[in-house]
């Protein structure tokens, strides 16, 4: 990377990035898709999309997330993290997905990038009112539109002086200063980007651009002529990074264990519900990892204790994370840690989200229920869906209206909110299955709540027709008595070992004392990130995560309570 | 002879498509171009087709740069070198109660090997065919299988199968289509698709590319059909907005020459085809139209 690439250029003006709109700029031979969020973020990313090359400018901005024309991949405002991949609905897209985001801003009218620019943007003191120009294109190298920017003027009295940053600062006798910079596009191609510090409107503002426009296309065709009369540069080259390694073989399993890289700070945390805290964690420093609707964190408490929560967030939230903490009553320190000793301004731990709730785009309509606290991942889901317009009903059971939580969440997709209070266990089965009542092609049911709920509410969708993949769950918990007091072995087929699993230790346990890089969460059979693949042998399931279907067929274990009910499993590690 | 400006020996003894045979009724010259060489073509007073290379201006006979010709599925096809197999076989174009039709030749600003991956992929179907070959949020591209025949040296992808808004004429709602795929040649390809009309018998749909140069190609498409309702104007027009669809997102993509670099993009498992397509033109050292894998 030469001084050039560390430079700051105005790329666009701001007015090129209307609402909804995907700009197309180019600076040192590299293109950019530019598009402005609708909470205001300018993204400035590769105009590329890692699937298949195809160009992001032609993309459509959904105000939270770009979606490529070709194959409708979605990349997330700010972290340009791939959300979801609408080939195959029901995974979770690898986090490392990400499309290569260039540092930029917003000054002065103009957006400003460059491929590995730091530092400030140059100083524009006297210009705080200024009127953003026509940019000019000229066909001819940087230095040469600098060169010939020295002599522009609008009257006798004009002189130009060049700046340490570059840019050209052309000033008359009544004040009146013109600041002009000059966007390197390609070796061969600028474009002369200006502000006057004449803070004009209406037909003033208009007199003025024309004028500029018009002396600057003199000054043109006069820089192109001489231009021409030279040996054109050859290009720049820029190099197209290659995508990680580990996208290459199609499948990406997470290999991370149980850890805590990322720092973030409790920006703000309030009661949304009776005994419900809403916690607002921002990142410390950088920016915060794509998160998909379904996703969970592992935050790392004070004293030591490790808890999952959803993120609730919609699509395009991508500057902090929320989530909601429910005080539980027989907590062993985890909820009442957070409800009691976590404030405002905190430092915490928490893991990358993970998402092992994957949320399918592809149904014609999709039915939640949600129990108590167990709304949040489902909120996360309805706002994408909602955002895509696809069709839903968000079923929300909760002891009183002091029981509902995220109000202003649940609030942007009202029309399909329904509410059902304080209702017996018995009124809620009733419920239950007259929302269930109707299965049918391409509907699915989300289900996550209370233990009690969750297997009322599977019991009576398998009953009433629903097939098992089109039912889909989240536990918070697994309180079911996990047996360990069998032993037995575990071949690992791709990495040729055999170990002993002793009665009284994990399979992932063992796996993890050997050497074996295992990702685990909530280590109690619940959240589903030690998933494994079973080759041969018999499973004593034990976890609350694998459907009904696929615990008989007997492909995956959970390595962290499940074991083998045979004396030897074959693993696929 | 002047020498040829493609260098790559695996594309210069390939055949080439390179106009439907109704488009050479008489002595007329008409021009052009194959792997940047300038070729003209007419049918002469025997009755034959011939084709000849040029430099400036074509001439109006083969003089001593004839080039072999064959006609084959309506067009007739022509080779820079000196091909050791014969153009592959697409056997229900001889049925008899098939209707063989010259959909249309369309330009297009990419590559060959970028225009067969857009012919073999289903995923964009509900995006860039929208309410017609797909719609959302039907976008799932389910498991197939695809094979690699050494025998006959092409790639099979078959048990595709997507959902399709209006699949039969017939039927008011949506179903899943068969889809079977061949890439019996670099720069070819031949899609079966289930019949509305006949259980259990394949419509026909063939791309023969024609590359200008590196970035520049016509495509010829073929169609083989049961169907006997629609005129040939409404199929065509039917192929033109299909494909018209397409040709936008291809000239957008980005390197233009297919990366043959496994990490230069990053694959999923609906593109399965593709990777083995990939992985095959690699394998026969194919250099026109591609971004080999070791630059
Ligand atoms: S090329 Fe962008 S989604 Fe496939
Ligand atoms: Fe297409």
């Amino acid at each position: 990377m030469s001084d050039l690439h560390r430079k700051w250029y105005p790329i666009a003006s701001s007015s090129d990035l209307p609402k909804r709109h995907v700009y197309q700029a180019q600076l040192l031979g590299r293109e950019f898709a530019v598009w402005r969020a609708d909470d205001g973020y300018v993204n400035v990313w590769e105009n590329r999309c890692l699937h298949r090359g195809v160009r992001l400018s032609i993309g459509i901005n959904n105000g939270s997330d770009l979606k490529c024309q070709y194959h409708g991949w979605r990349y997330a405002n700010r972290t340009a993290g791939c959300t979801y991949i609408p080939a195959h609905p029901a995974d979770a897209p690898a986090r490392t997905i990400c499309n290569n985001t260039y540092p930029a801003q917003e000054a002065h009218g103009l957006v400003w990038a460059g491929e590995q620019a730091s530092g400030d943007l140059p100083p524009l003191d006297g210009f705080e009112a200024a009127t953003v120009l026509r940019p000019v294109p000229v066909l001819a190298p940087m230095e040469m539109v600098v060169e010939a920017l020295l002599a522009y003027g609008w009257d006798d009295s004009c002189s130009g002086r060049a700046n340490a940053d570059g840019s050209v600062t052309v000033t008359a006798a009544d004040g009146a200063e013109v600041r002009l910079f000059v966007q390197p596009m390609d070796s061969n191609r600028s474009a002369i980007r200006g502000v006057s510090n004449q803070p004009v409107k209406g037909a003033d503002r208009i007199r003025l651009l024309k004028r500029h426009s018009w002396l600057m296309q003199e000054l043109r065709s006069q820089i192109e002529a001489c231009a021409s009369s030279q040996e054109a540069p050859p290009p720049y080259q820029p190099v197209i990074a290659r995508v990680s390694e580990d996208l290459v073989d199609i499948p990406a399993i997470g290999t991370e264990m149980r850890k805590a890289e990322l720092r973030v700070q409790v920006a703000g945390k309030e009661m949304t519900a009776e005994g419900i805290v809403s916690l607002r964690l921002e990142p410390v420093k950088g920016s915060l990892p794509t998160f998909q609707p379904g996703a969970h964190i592992d935050v790392h408490l004070p004293n030591g204790l490790v808890r999952q929560y959803s993120i609730t967030n919609g699509p395009g939230e991508t500057d902090h994370y929320r989530i909601g903490v429910k005080r539980e009553p027989n907590s062993k320190g985890g909820s009442a840690a957070i409800h009691d000793a976590v404030k405002a301004g905190d430092v915490l731990a928490i893991s990358a989200p993970r998402n092992n709730f994957p949320l399918r785009r592809n149904a014609e309509h999709t039915i939640f229920v949600a129990g108590g606290i167990g709304v949040t991942p489902l909120i996360s889901m309805a706002r994408a869906l909602n955002a895509q317009g696809l069709s839903f009903e968000f079923h929300y059971f909760v002891q009183s209206d002091d029981h509902v939580a995220f109000k202003p969440q649940i609030g942007e997709y009202e029309q399909a909110l329904i509410l059902h209070k304080a209702l017996t266990p018995e009124a809620t089965g009733a419920r239950l299955t007259e929302i269930l009542a109707e299965p049918g092609f391409a509907r699915h049911v989300y289900i996550c709540g209370p233990g009690p709920m969750l297997e009322a509410a599977r019991a009576i969708a398998a009953e009433q027709g629903w097939s098992d993949e089109t039912v889909h769950f989240e536990y918070f918990a697994n309180t079911a008595e996990v047996d360990d007091s069998t032993a037995f072995e575990v071949d690992l087929a791709r990495s040729a070992m055999t170990l002993k699993v002793p009665a009284g230790k994990t399979i992932l346990e063992v796996l993890r004392e050997n050497g074996i890089d295992m990702p685990s969460s909530c280590e109690q059979g619940a959240c589903g990130t030690c998933r494994c693949g079973v080759i041969e042998g018999a499973v004593k399931h034990q976890d609350v995560y694998l459907s009904d279907a696929e615990k008989a067929e007997g492909k995956s274990i959970m390595t962290c309570v499940s074991r083998a009910v045979s004396d030897r499993l074959i693993l696929d590690i | 002879m002047p020498e040829l400006k493609c260098k790559d020996p695996v594309a210069v003894n390939l055949w080439y498509a390179i106009a439907p045979l109704e488009d050479v009724k008489d002595a007329r010259v008409q021009r052009s171009v194959l792997l940047e060489q300038p070729i003209a073509y007419t049918r002469n007073d025997a009755g034959d087709v011939v084709v000849w290379a040029y430099e400036g201006r074509p001439g109006d006979a083969p003089g001593d740069r004839a080039l072999p010709v064959k006609e084959r599925f309506g067009y007739f096809w022509t080779t820079l070198g000196m091909p050791e197999r014969d153009i592959f076989p697409i056997p229900e174009y001889e049925e008899e109660d098939r209707r063989n039709i010259h959909a249309a030749s369309f330009g297009v600003n990419a590559s060959a090997p970028r225009l067969v991956e857009n012919f073999l992929d289903m995923g964009h179907f509900p995006f860039v065919h929208t309410d017609i070959l797909g719609a959302e949020p039907h976008t799932e591209v389910k498991e197939y299988f695809v094979e690699v025949s050494e025998e006959r040296d092409e790639i099979l992808a078959s048990n595709c199968k997507f959902w399709q808004p209006m699949a039969a004429a017939s039927s008011s709602g949506g179903a899943d289509v068969d889809y079977i795929y061949r890439v019996p040649h670099p720069f070819c390809s031949v899609l079966y698709k289930s019949s509305p009309l006949d259980d259990g018998r394949n419509d026909v749909i063939a791309i023969f590319i024609q590359p200008f140069n590196q970035e520049q190609v016509r495509v010829h498409m073929l169609l083989s059909l049961l169907d006997d309702n629609s005129d040939d104007t409404q199929i065509r027009l039917f192929q033109q907005t299909i494909f018209g669809q397409d040709k936008p997102i291809l000239e957008n993509q980005y390197p233009k020459r297919l990366p043959l670099d496994p990490r230069a993009e990053t694959p999923i498992r609906a593109d399965k085809s593709a990777i083995a397509y990939r992985r095959w033109l690699s394998g026969k050292g194919v250099a026109y139209g591609v971004i080999p894998p070791s630059a």
